[in-house]
């Protein structure tokens, strides 16, 4: 998990008083995401039946690494 | 930021997962995928605008309005839009009233799905494999331990997010609020409520 120091932790943005995200990193890849499957024209099932594989995988990983693994392997197979 | 020994500008070296978000982005605007504005403008309205001051509205708008609550039941996708409220995750958005016999609560037993839209992005204890399986086997316990207690009369429904799907309670309007203006009564609807693990 990535550490941040205190103060730059202050300003990530908050709603109900919870960080929308724990570090910027998943703000980015959340938006990828979106933007990947608008961009394909995919359908976002497409990319979460991915992230449901992703959590089953490793039900311990942190939710925005398993969102990540979810991402690389829609980017693998439709890009790469 | 952190402390520098010497004199010049050293950002912190980047953890294994902020690489692979960095390479991947790399990757996609390289190819014309997405741009890095178009990342910056996702990760800002999601930071900012779109939250569950949206769904609070909506459910303002129900309780004052009675023909507007009836079609919010009935296609809850398209009374959200009346209000401007659409986009990622809410193609098919589905509202779950809540009546002093009744009292829904949503997960998504596999991952997160979660109504964007008019709640924003899911808190992380709504993503957690114990919320996510727990609530389905024994829903009533689960929501006493979060502060929400449902007596045993009341029915408790338990929607579970599918493929298509994403729900959002309309929970029971507070007593003693016929005065209150539809700014006052957006004011009492909490996340929680709308996701049905609190009262408004």
């Amino acid at each position: 998990m990535t550490e941040i120091a205190a103060e730059v932790r202050e300003m990530l943005p908050r709603q109900n008083g919870e960080l929308v995200f724990d570090a910027p990193w998943q703000g980015r890849v959340l938006a990828m995401a979106v933007g990947v499957v608008d961009s394909l024209g995919l359908e976002w099932d497409d990319f979460r039946q991915r992230l449901i594989a992703a959590i089953d995988a490793d039900p311990e990983r942190p939710y925005y690494e398993s969102w990540t693994v979810a991402l690389e392997g829609l980017v693998d197979d439709h890009l790469r | 930021m952190s402390e520098d020994h010497d004199h010049g500008h050293h950002p912190q070296p980047l953890t294994p997962i902020e690489e692979r978000a960095q390479a991947l982005e790399e990757l996609l605007t390289a190819k014309g995928i997405v741009s890095h504005e178009f990342i910056d403008q996702v990760v800002e309205a999601y930071a900012h605008d779109i939250g569950p001051m949206n769904g609070a509205r909506v459910v303002a708008r129900a309780w004052t309005d009675p023909a507007y609550k009836e079609r919010l039941l009935a296609d809850g996708t398209a009374a959200i839009a009346e209000l401007g409220y659409g986009g990622p995750e809410g193609d098919h958005i589905v509202v779950v009233e809540n009546t002093p016999d009744v009292h829904n609560v949503v997960v998504c037993t596999l991952c997160s799905c979660y109504p964007w839209p008019v709640l924003g992005l899911p808190p992380n204890w709504y993503k957690s494999p114990p919320y996510r399986a727990r609530m389905v086997r024994e829903p009533r316990a689960l929501l006493a331990e979060m502060g929400c207690e449902v007596p045993e009369g009341v029915e408790i429904r338990v929607w579970d997010s599918s493929a298509e799907i994403r729900y959002l309670v309309l929970p029971e309007r507070p007593a003693g609020t016929e005065d209150a203006t539809e700014d006052d009564l957006a004011a009492l609807v909490s996340r929680d409520a709308m996701i049905g693990v609190g009262r408004p």
